[in-house]
């Protein structure tokens, strides 16, 4: 028997289990949101009560908003998800579920079931949800389903079939396929994958190397680590199909330190194909030999950036260098080297086994297949999302994601490097052309969304804070550059901006664009950019009139109480640190302006105290200089 | 230490250029941070200048060179965690605690960093504490944890 054979039986008799199955989503966010306890106190309640069922732990679907995940399928029933689920929950739901059959349909949010189930009256299929159903699942297609630590539920589910398919083509020919598939480069520039490749592959010269990039710098993204966290064979086999295509025998994943779950199922599943024959010599009995490093990267944002992120693992500085030579041809130890993304290579096993043209069904015309963006900010429904390119910005904020609950204001992607898009923009479709047309950036997946009490300029010196912090220091235009505009930014969000400090940050945001050496420096204006372009009246304000419409810019605005609800409560009283708040219990209480360090407090507690009364305020008041 | 710390973590590299990242990552989570010490014995065994190792490393953002504080304090600085205001929360640590981002309390007790990302957006604003990510945090209910454990 095979070992997909054993791995397919095993699959199915985890399918047709006859004790119960409980999922458990345990990826960095479910965990963060309390899995591991609940994980805990699904253990205790199967052992104090004698139950037998078979617990598996899986990684992230993607909708973040309903973590803790907790599924359930009893034998001969589709499996039920629960949602937001507490430890004591948790052993609700079982000894309800499992003891007395009783399936707490009031606590769950949907079901995997076929279509006209009727053993759930009223409870909607799990990806008929509204923040599911627009999405398409390749990429992420496994996660949350298979035990990402265990390979079998991988080749179960035709894991290494597309890298089987490769090896029996000529590596010209799988070249060819993800040309005729459109793949581009997913890391956010969108440069056509086969075009790297046949580059690097027409280098003479026998060593050469292939690389992962999951060095994913950019605050607000998470789509490369939930991927690894979830299914991480994907990326290996993708990392194995692109190696065969260029002729690469030895491969890295650069990797964030940070990201110590991810890293350890790489390690994991490396060891696993190892055994299986899929790594070292004579993968899958073909001449093909690859073998892979996993390499940690120490945080540094500029690291994204193909050679700086050569630099880190030849154990330097990871600062870039000029191009070209492009790493296509002179990449690590001066070997050619391609660097893909991990999603891009995420892509690849579903391409290689079901063929470019069933790729190109998704997407449209120019920009193929799909996207997972992360989607968070000031959105109902934050999450991991995989949508077909050509989508509107409009469907996934407002049909996905659920809009935000205050007033929607703009969305910004491709994180320090993208841009800001205001609400004029959310018909254009999501492709790599339309969205550098709009002044933004597809980027690697970050979607920021932000209401009407997110400041522009606020969110715009939030990001050069960034860039600056994170700029290597080798060109002046960017260490530089970065840091006046910050200056700049910094005086207008405290009330001393000038006219023609305005003007100073345009030709100085396009001049560190144009003459930075590489992408960091060339995009980090980018948010000043767009801002200036979108929101220009927000600066105005800011400069003119000293006012700050968000509320959000702390050195123009002051916190106030509203003498009409205040109900003298005295619990601002007890929280303000320095004594601002006074008054006698019972009656109106004052705030010493000249006191207050505005540390929202008070606020806080008169919103969520149910004694308190929302009266505490906090306003921009415009004072024209 | 002892030298033969330094020699366990060195056992597992080649000794090669390419090991030092990865090196003074395990040296770090050995000991929390780079000292002197680990520099002239990561110099030693890769055969490199101090200098050319503390050059690298204070490229890094993920390496300290001072020893940490008993409790870490990591306040995430995220975008997702910017717009739900984690601002307001690095404040009320800097305020409670008198040190700023990047310091140790005069007592060693408290260790105050902030992070690029932790990666659970969905849960904004968010701190860690030790091991334990405390999610949609308010400042009042970050003062008050950090009341409990001063």
């Amino acid at each position: 028997m095979t070992r997909r054979q054993v791995a397919r039986d095993k699959w199915d008799s985890l399918k047709e289990s006859r004790v119960p199955v409980i999922h458990i989503g345990t990826a960095t966010c479910g965990t963060a949101a309390g899995a591991l306890d609940v994980l805990e106190s699904v253990r205790r309640t199967l052992s104090e009560n004698r139950l037998e069922a078979t617990l598996v732990q899986v990684g992230c679907i993607g909708p973040c908003y309903l973590e803790p995940l907790m599924d359930i399928t009893m034998p001969g029933s589709p499996r039920v998800s629960y949602a937001n689920v507490t430890p004591q929950m948790a052993r609700s739901i079982i000894e309800r579920y499992l003891i007395k059959g009783d399936p707490s349909l009031e606590l769950a949010v949907g079901h995997f079931g076929s279509n006209g189930n009727g053993d759930f009256d009223g409870l909607p299929k799990f990806f008929e949800m509204p923040m599911l159903k627009p999405q398409v699942r390749v990429v992420l297609r496994n996660c949350g389903f298979i035990d990402p630590e265990d390979i079998d539920h991988y080749l179960a589910n035709d894991g290494y079939v597309g890298l089987a398919g490769a090896l029996e083509k000529r590596p010209e020919d799988v070249i060819a396929e993800v040309k005729e598939a459109g793949l581009r480069g997913r890391g956010g520039a969108g440069f056509p994958t086969y075009r790297k490749w046949e580059i690097c592959r027409s280098v003479p010269g026998t060593t050469k190397y292939m690389i992962c990039n999951c060095s994913e710098g950019d605050p607000g993204a998470f789509m490369n680590r939930s991927l690894i966290e979830s299914d991480p064979h994907c990326v290996l086999e993708g990392l194995l199909i692109a190696a065969y295509a260029i002729g690469a025998n030895h491969g890295y994943v650069y990797i964030n330190a940070d990201y110590a779950l991810a890293i350890a199922r790489l390690k994991k599943a490396a060891s696993q194909m190892k055994e299986y024959g899929l790594l070292g010599e004579n993968i899958l009995d073909s001449a093909f030999g690859f073998d892979v490093t996993i390499k940690e990267g120490a945080g540094a944002f500029v690291c994204g950036e193909e050679t700086a992120l050569i630099g880190s693992i030849e154990g330097k500085r990871g600062m870039p260098r000029s191009r070209p030579p492009f790493p296509a041809i002179a990449g690590l130890r001066g070997e050619p080297t391609i660097i893909n993304n991990v999603e891009t290579l995420g892509a690849l096993p579903n391409i290689l086994r079901n063929g470019a043209a069933w790729y190109r069904q998704f997407g449209v015309q120019g920009n193929y297949g799909t996207k997972t963006f992360s989607l968070v900010g000031k959105v109902r429904r934050p999450g991991l999302i995989e949508v077909p390119l050509g989508i509107k910005l409009r469907q996934i904020i407002f049909e996905i994601g659920g809009g935000s609950q205050k007033r929607f204001k703009a969305v910004q992607t491709g994180g320090p490097s993208g841009g800001c898009l205001s609400e004029e923009y959310l018909d254009i479709p999501v492709e790599y052309e339309s969205m550098t047309a709009a002044g933004s950036i597809m980027g690697s997946g970050g979607m920021i969304v932000m209401d009407e009490e997110t400041c522009a300029v606020d969110l715009a010196l939030y990001f050069l804070h960034f860039t600056q912090n994170e700029s290597c220091g080798k060109c002046s235009p960017c260490r530089v550059g970065t840091h006046h505009m910050v200056d700049i930014l910094e005086k207008i969000v405290r009330g001393q901006g000038q006219m023609d400090d305005l003007s100073k940050l345009q030709v100085l945001a396009e001049t560190v664009a144009r003459a930075s050496l590489c992408g960091l420096g060339q995009t980090a204006p980018n948010p000043v950019l767009t801002t200036l372009r979108h929101f220009r009246s927000e600066y105005l304000q800011h400069v003119k009139e000293k006012y700050c419409p968000a509320a959000a810019c702390k050195e123009l605005v002051e916190y106030d109480i509203d003498p009409v609800k205040c109900n003298g409560c005295h619990r601002c009283v007890s929280v303000c640190p320095t004594a601002a708040i006074t008054g006698a219990k019972s009656e109106l209480h004052k705030i010493d302006i000249y006191l207050c360090i505005k540390c929202k407090a008070c606020y806080e507690i008169c919103r969520f105290d149910p004694l308190a009364a929302d009266a505490i305020v906090f306003r921009s008041r415009r004072s024209v200089s | 230490m002892s030298d033969n710390t330094y020699n366990d973590i060195f056992s597992a590299f080649r000794g090669d250029e390419g090991d030092l990242i990865a090196i003074l990552l395990r040296i770090q989570e050995k000991f929390g941070y780079i000292s002197e010490d680990a520099v002239k014995h990561t110099a030693q065994f890769l055969r490199l200048s101090e200098n050319q190792i503390y050059g690298v490393a204070s490229f890094y953002s993920k390496f300290r060179f001072t020893e940490p504080g008993t409790t870490s304090i990591k306040v995430c600085m995220g975008t997702a965690c910017h717009v739900h205001g984690g601002k307001f929360l690095a404040d009320a640590v800097s305020w409670k605690l008198g040190v700023s981002i990047g310091q140790v309390t005069g007592d060693r007790r408290f260790d105050f960093q902030r992070v690029n990302c932790l990666g659970c957006c969905a849960l904004a604003p968010v701190v860690k504490i030790n091991d334990r990510v405390h999610a949609r945090m308010m400042v009042t209910g970050l003062e008050e944890i950090l009341s409990r454990r001063e």
